[in-house]
């Protein structure tokens, strides 16, 4: 510890990302009630997650946040030890009292407005729970009584008190970590009887003057204290103070004279008189055990963390660099090839071990980068219960495969798609109660979300049980709205009708869904990261919207194509097969060439003209056509010769240049040279222009 | 030296900036060379469709792909040849890493403050708002050229205008 002792502003993006798990936490358990009352064990859950939240805001000095923290807190304080009962609007309050949380949480990291009333609107509302609710609660008999109040402990016969010996030596660095100890001595006698508190100092070393550092803790403290409070009410008061080792409490014979323990030093004035009654200071309190974990008090020992935070340009920068590794190793092998296998055998084989272990190592890198989609999905059960509520419906959200791993920039971009679809499903797809009834199903609709991966894809469905697609109103409102359609047209055709833009067939537009911009931003969103959405619809069961997404952004299976000097990447995704005409399938449309594969006529996209490229093969029966589909539409793009079929890294042109028409970024070959990935949505709008 | 005298020597701006000087036909410039990470020959660069000709592609520099911009085409001077001589300066700015290719790196000087002048109108291939001031080094004129407004400029095309999918691509 140096001098200039330590800037806790480092520290913030921890405190946030922990407050944000926490606030994640709190949320999932009060959602998983449904309404039920919360057991003990929940309930601890949710005090747990407020106090940290409390506690870490406190040492960052985000003191509007402890606030709401500690009068939610208060609350949850007074439900554990049964003194309030249980509520079925606690919940929805507590949500609430969450979500100011977050929205303070956010004003702090991101600089989002905070909006104050609503802030005080919850503080007022849980004081007035509390307020109430104070006295009505059916105090058990069993169990130490925590924290009673100095007034009860008046009226009430109060158990038998216990003397503890407590000896605190603590760590070193601890006013570092931002502990005051005056708070704990406060705290403790809070917990003694009155006059039955006694505390001393000792020093256990006596440093030089010159080397005294001021932030080094170096007394140690001995309290002794009559307290009908359990050892491990004791013990909580040190949460997140002290470790075992630096903690020795010793319960003494009970009606011991009390002036055994005489202070060894001259000791501060014995405690504080522990009658004072005093507003309760958002600070540390004492609460019961389930906190003790096994290793240290109060801390997350049990449920042993095996995994660390690392920021993610660094993960970032380790795939980059495995991506140069992966190209040197492509050079490597490409320098190989023309070598004599006979005479450079032991080299050959060298290369060979070093590209597994390349690949290998690739694996386990974009391994790090993976992250369940639970974290999606979490957030749905919230959003599913309030609309439901909204809407007047019943809905039970089920999800499966909650840990399929996905691409961490997938996930951002997936979750807004995902709540779209969610939102129509609820709103325009599950009936109410009472159409449900008239159609022989259940009251309560079901919403599944399943991940699943499926090859190198990660498919994830939204399925509900409710009225299905209406293929009468799509086509009208498609004719309304000047779309191509006409009544023969089968199911799958009509059903990706709903994806144009300005489409919605709500007959009326509430303020969940219906405003008609949903669809188009769902597939725009999915097509973007590579994604391609199905739907399948039964009138009167269900529908069932599948999207489907690569496994990862970074690196792309690819075709290399070479059209003149240079080469280029066709996403393999998009093709269905590769070919070279016969002079009699090409065909003329309007002065366009068409190709006629298996009785579709498609347009030729020829490379080197949108490219601008000299090539010599200008006609297409001299050089390959590869048909692409994407989203329905399909097209035959020439080039000169196919290369090769590779994955490749995909690098971003965009972060030294601008973007490039045509392409989706572009990636390094073998040879070191630059090639662009093509974007096949752009191509054929750039065909279009011509 | 004495702290007293640092002190005065910064109070009075002779603490002299570094420059990298480089010729465009007959013309010398010189750029911040704080702004320049590395020099490097003209090879492997991978043409880009439908850009501009001083545009001449990309290139892979160690992973990262860097755009090459020709200035000589741009300011239509000298002659835009491809040989081993060929020089590409990269410079950093603007968070961006972009080459320029140039037909040759002379030297890096020194120039203090005040042997600095102040640019006329007109005068140099390249448009007076670019250029920060004239340096005179051994009776020679040297054009100090602003790099940073330079790459940053609508002129050369480099920065995406609309500043929308920035990232979206990386990775």
């Amino acid at each position: 510890m140096t001098s200039d002792g330590i800037d806790l502003r480092r520290f913030d993006q921890v405190f946030f990302e922990e407050c944000a798990e926490h606030l994640a936490e709190m949320e999932q358990i009060l959602i998983s009630l449904g309404d039920r009352e919360p057991d003990h064990e929940q309930l601890n859950a949710i005090f747990r997650a407020a106090h940290s939240i409390k506690g870490g805001a406190g040492i960052f000095g985000f003191d509007d946040m402890t606030l709401v923290t500690h009068v939610m807190e208060s609350l949850l304080d007074l439900l554990r030890n049964n003194e309030i009962p249980f509520a079925r609007g606690m919940i929805d309050l507590f949500l609430e009292a969450g979500d100011v949380i977050s929205m303070q949480l956010a004003g702090h990291s991101e600089g989002k407005p905070v909006r104050q009333e609503a802030v005080d609107l919850v503080r007022g509302k849980l004081q007035q729970v509390i307020e109430t609710g104070a006295g009505k609660g059916r105090r058990l008999p069993e169990g130490p009584a925590p924290e009673p109040s100095p007034a009860e402990k008046g009226c009430e016969e109060p158990p038998l008190p216990s003397r503890y010996r407590l000896t605190f030596t603590p760590d070193p660095e601890i006013f570092s970590r931002g502990i005051r100890v005056e708070s704990i001595i406060s705290e403790l006698s809070g917990l003694a009887l009155p006059g039955a508190f006694q505390c001393s100092a000792a020093l256990l070393e006596l440093p030089e003057l010159e080397g005294f550092d001021p932030e080094r803790c170096i007394t140690k403290w001995q309290f002794t204290l009559d307290s009908p409070a359990g050892r491990e009410q004791i013990l909580d008061v040190f949460m997140f103070v002290a470790d075992e080792e630096q903690l020795c409490i010793e319960e003494l014979p009970k009606r011991h004279a009390m002036l055994v323990c005489l202070p060894d030093l001259a000791a501060p004035p014995a405690g504080s008189p522990p009658h004072q009654v005093e507003p309760d200071p958002p600070g540390r309190r004492a609460y019961d055990g389930n906190e003790m974990a096994p290793g240290a008090f109060g801390r997350r020992g049990g449920e042993a963390q095996s995994s660390i935070r690392v920021n993610v340009a660094k993960v970032d920068q380790l795939i980059n660099q495995v991506g140069e590794l992966l190209i040197t190793q492509a050079m490597l092998a490409q320098l190989s090839v023309g070598l004599d296998p006979i005479l450079h055998e032991a080299l050959q084989k060298s290369l060979a071990q070093l590209e597994r272990n390349t690949r290998d190592l690739q694996g386990s890198v974009m391994s790090i980068r993976l992250v369940p989609i639970s974290i999606v999905f979490n957030r749905f059960p919230r959003m599913v219960r309030e609309l439901a509520a909204k809407l007047g419906k019943m809905v039970e959200l089920k999800t499966g495969g909650d840990s399929t791993e996905l691409d961490r920039g997938l996930i951002e971009k997936i979750a807004d798609p995902l709540s779209h679809l969610v939102r129509n499903a609820l709103d325009h797809g599950l009936e109410n109660p009472a159409a449900r009834a008239a159609r022989g199903k259940g009251p309560t609709g079901t919403l599944q979300l399943k991940a699943s991966q499926v090859g190198g894809r990660i498919v994830i469905d939204v399925i509900d049980d409710g009225a299905g697609l209406n293929r009468d109103r799509i086509l009208a409102k498609a004719q309304e709205r000047g779309i191509a359609c006409s009544d023969s047209m089968s199911d799958e055709e009509v059903w990706p009708l709903i994806f144009a833009p300005g489409f919605s067939t709500a007959e009326e537009v509430t303020d969940i869904s219906g405003r008609g911009v949903g669809m188009d931003v769902v597939l725009k969103n999915v097509h973007s990261i590579g994604g391609r959405v199905q739907i399948a619809s039964e009138p009167g069961r269900g529908a069932r919207i599948t999207i489907s997404l690569p496994l990862t952004l970074a690196i792309l299976e690819g075709l290399s194509v070479a059209v003149g000097a240079e080469k280029f990447i066709i996403p393999l995704n998009v093709i269905i097969e590769s070919l070279q005409p016969r002079p009699d399938q090409l065909k003329s449309v309007n002065g366009r060439q068409v190709i006629q594969v298996r009785g579709d006529y498609l347009p030729i996209l020829r490379l080197h003209q949108l490219f601008n490229l000299e090539t010599e093969v200008l006609a297409p029966e001299r050089g390959i056509l590869v048909l692409v589909e994407l989203d329905g539409d399909r097209a035959a793009i020439m080039v000169d010769a196919l290369l090769d079929e590779q994955q490749v890294v995909v690098k971003s042109i965009e972060t030294n240049y601008r973007k490039v028409e045509g392409s989706a970024g572009a990636t390094i070959l073998g040879d070191g040279r630059v090639a662009l990935i093509l974007d096949v949505t752009e191509l054929f709008m750039m065909q279009k222009k011509i | 030296m004495h702290t007293g005298q640092v002190l005065a020597v910064q109070q009075s701006g002779e603490i002299p900036s570094e420059y990298l000087t480089f010729t465009l036909a007959s013309e010398s410039y010189g750029i911040d060379i704080l702004k320049v990470q590395e020099i490097r020959g003209y090879d492997c660069v991978t043409r880009i469709a439908n850009t501009p000709a001083f545009i001449k592609g990309v290139i892979n520099l160690r992973g990262v792909i860097v755009p090459i911009v020709d200035l000589r085409i741009k300011f239509n001077v000298g002659e835009a040849t491809y040989h081993e001589f060929t020089v590409v300066i990269i410079i950093n700015v603007v968070g961006k890493v972009v080459g320029i290719v140039v037909d040759g790196v002379s030297d890096v000087v020194a120039l203090p403050a005040q042997s600095i002048k102040p640019a006329p109108e007109f005068g140099a291939a390249l448009d007076t708002r670019y250029i920060t001031g004239l340096g005179t080094l051994n009776d020679e004129m040297l054009i100090l050229v602003d790099i940073e407004k330079l790459i940053g400029s609508e002129e050369l095309q480099i920065m995406d205008t609309t500043e929308k999918s920035q990232g979206e691509a990386a990775i």
